[in-house]
């Protein structure tokens, strides 16, 4: 077995809008490796997300390679991709995605059940609130909490599945400075303290000096 | 995924648009209501129109005139004769009491006041073939036959009407067809409804009736009633009367001028009609409940889509297609559901209310719902949310998660 968490070779993902392709990654490769942390950069549309979710097991490269952990993706049903998600993957997005009609509490639940974890499952989420400083807003709906406790709640959520690797789409893209500071170091302090992988997808370079390791995107190619 | 939390999911979502679920169902609660509260009131028509008839008794064969099959030429009337004849024990052996009757409508009177009712001319068999039941006074007796009295069996609403009380008459004289009658009994309350209300009728001796009151030429009677030995006995009864009739009559084979009831006949009959009403009752309910489906498939197609990031969140988080299939069938069959459970309510409110405008107006009608019923209706309309949500859920369930997420 590899010691990479993640070894991507040459993947390219091409998109069909009608007759036209739209080539996303132009032959990517990338090695991780377990408590790394890294950023992806570049300009809009150089294909970061696009990279993030193939890692993410969101979505399927057109060609080229992946392994996570050792076990390559490649042929295996939507649900079994759902299942390598539920366990391994953490997901923290620039819009937060949070259910809004349920608490923060059953949000931080949701990948629990799909996981089909019933006992202690309420602890956990809150132990995960408690984590990222909300343990006094477990039963606060997201339409009451601000935009820095939406993401922290969606933190709590993408750790409470204990994944090997949390990937964050521009996560502090629609917070003002200090809450989006708060945010980065609770994932920071993740690493740290359960050494946690993550790649963060940015273009702001204030991100990026956190980081240990920068891959810059330019038109589906890595650059620099 | 554990259902009871899917449920009570759904139940948040659904409560989250109410107007709109509300809306959605209507179709499912108007159809489930109605059928629910016509098979109320049909049960409740059948329950009166069975019981009464079974009231009058079940061993009861009714002989008349003329043929329901065929056109006859000349039907010969039933006669005294026929009735005499049917009571023969050796040639009708299972017949134990036979009434002939004749009947028509009658003017009454007592006190300048005039109102209209049946009357029947009978004779003194009828009492015991009939089971006639007095509240006081006595039955017309082989005297009266014989000397033709004047002599009346009142109903109770007839004497209600004629003097206000019920009992106490025996003895008062009132007119029938401007002729004085002097009451010997009064009948007791039957409950009547149906074809004839026993408690309307005014019996009188035969002989008084065919010479007085209803003329008919030649000993004729409109009905010949008859008495089996018991109940396992009527088809057997039936049989001896028709070969007695077919005798007297001389009619050739298979062209019998007389037609023979039995209580079982009746009974089809108010059974074959409460089957057309069942199946047309059926068809209401299939079509609404069609259009109710429909009527969900549409708002959780619009649902699926208004909730595309949602779907798409929860399955980058890790639900497989069966979680995101389960949580939106969970909701189509809930939300159907909810309908039902309202129409079955909304029929039962109708069919009470229906009962008690037919108690207001003094008509015999007890809506009844059946544990059947409601059962059916439930299981019915859940299984409708089921089916017509199940192209929805697909749908959510097969999203792209990529897709589902950037969807704006
Ligand atoms: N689902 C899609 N269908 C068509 N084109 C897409 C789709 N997703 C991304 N693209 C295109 O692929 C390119 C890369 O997109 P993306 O990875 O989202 O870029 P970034 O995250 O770096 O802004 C863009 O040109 C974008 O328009
Ligand atoms: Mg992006």
């Amino acid at each position: 077995m590899s010691e990479w968490l993640i070894e991507a070779e040459d993947l390219t993902k091409v998109y069909l809008m009608g007759e036209i392709e739209v080539h996303a990654l132009r032959g990517v490769s990338l090695r991780i490796a377990p408590g790394e942390v890294i950023s992806i950069m570049g300009p809009s549309g150089s294909g970061k997300s696009t990279l993030m979710n193939i890692i993410g097991c969101l979505d399927r490269p057109t060609n080229g390679t992946y392994h996570l952990k050792g076990q390559l993706i490649y042929d295996l049903s939507d649900d079994q991709l759902a299942e390598i998600r539920n366990r391994m993957v953490g997901f923290v997005f620039q819009t937060f995605n949070l259910l809004g009609r349920q608490t923060a509490l059953t949000n931080v639940e949701l990948p629990m059940r799909y996981a089909g974890v019933t006992n202690g499952r309420r602890k956990r989420a809150i132990e995960a609130l408690k984590a990222v400083g909300l343990g006094d807003r477990i039963r606060h709906r997201p339409n009451e909490l601000s935009g820095g406790e939406q993401q922290r709640v969606a933190i709590a959520r993408s750790l409470v599945n204990n994944p090997a690797i949390i990937l964050a789409d521009e996560p502090t893209g629609n917070l003002d400075s200090k809450s989006g500071e708060e945010v980065m170091n609770i994932l920071l302090g993740l690493n740290e303290k359960h050494g946690t992988t993550l790649v963060f997808v940015t273009h702001d370079p204030e991100i990026a000096v956190h980081t240990q390791r920068v891959i810059m995107l330019k038109d589906g190619r890595e650059v620099g | 995924m554990e259902l009871w939390q899917n449920i009570l999911e759904a139940l948040d979502s659904l409560m989250s648009n109410k107007v709109r679920s509300g809306l959605t169902v209507l179709g499912i609660v108007i159809g489930v209501g109605s059928v629910i509260a016509m098979l109320a009131i049909g049960t409740g028509a059948q329950n009166t129109i069975t019981g009464s008839i079974s009231d009058i008794g079940t061993n009861l064969l009714f002989v008349m005139r003329g043929s329901v099959s065929e056109e006859l030429r000349n039907p010969k009337p039933l006669t005294l004769g026929d009735a005499q004849a049917i009571e023969d024990p050796f040639a009708a052996p299972s017949v134990v009491g036979v009434a002939p009757m004749i009947q028509g409508t009658v003017e009454v009177g007592y006190a300048g006041e005039s109102s209209f009712t049946q009357g029947i001319g009978v004779t003194v068999d009828y009492q015991s073939v009939r089971n006639v039941d007095l509240l006081e006074g006595e039955f017309i007796s082989d005297v009266h036959m014989l000397g033709r009295s004047a002599v009346a069996i009142l109903g109770p609403d007839v004497a209600e009407a004629l003097f206000g009380r019920v009992e106490g008459v025996v003895g008062e004289t009132f007119r029938i067809e401007g002729q004085p009658f002097r009451v010997i009994g009064v009948k007791s309350p039957e409950g009547g409804s149906g074809f004839q209300n026993p408690d309307d009728q005014v019996l009188i001796p035969m002989t008084t009736a065919q010479t007085r009151l209803l003329r008919r030429s030649r000993d004729a009677v409109d009905v010949i009633l008859v008495q089996a030995l018991s109940a396992e006995s009527v088809t057997s009864a039936n049989e001896e009367i028709a070969a007695v009739l077919r005798a007297r009559h001389r009619t050739p084979i298979g062209e019998d001028d007389f037609t023979i009831l039995t209580q079982e006949d009746f009974l089809e009959t108010a059974r074959s009609i409460t089957n057309v009403l069942t199946i047309f009752l059926g068809g209401i309910a299939g079509i609404s409940l069609l259009v109710g489906g429909i009527g969900i498939m549409n708002i959780m197609l619009v649902s699926v889509t208004e909730r595309t990031r949602e779907i798409g969140l929860r399955k980058a988080v890790g639900a497989r297609k069966r979680d995101i299939m389960l949580q939106f069938l969970t909701e189509s069959a809930l939300l159907s559901m909810i309908g039902g459970l309202i129409g079955i309510a909304l029929g039962w409110g109708l069919s009470q209310m229906v009962g008690a405008i037919a108690a207001a107006s003094d008509a015999d009608l007890y809506p009844a719902i059946g544990l059947d019923a409601v059962l059916l209706a439930t299981l019915f309309s859940t299984a409708v949310g089921l089916f017509f949500g199940l192209y929805p859920a697909k749908r959510a369930a097969d999203l792209e998660p990529v897709e589902a997420l950037r969807y704006e």
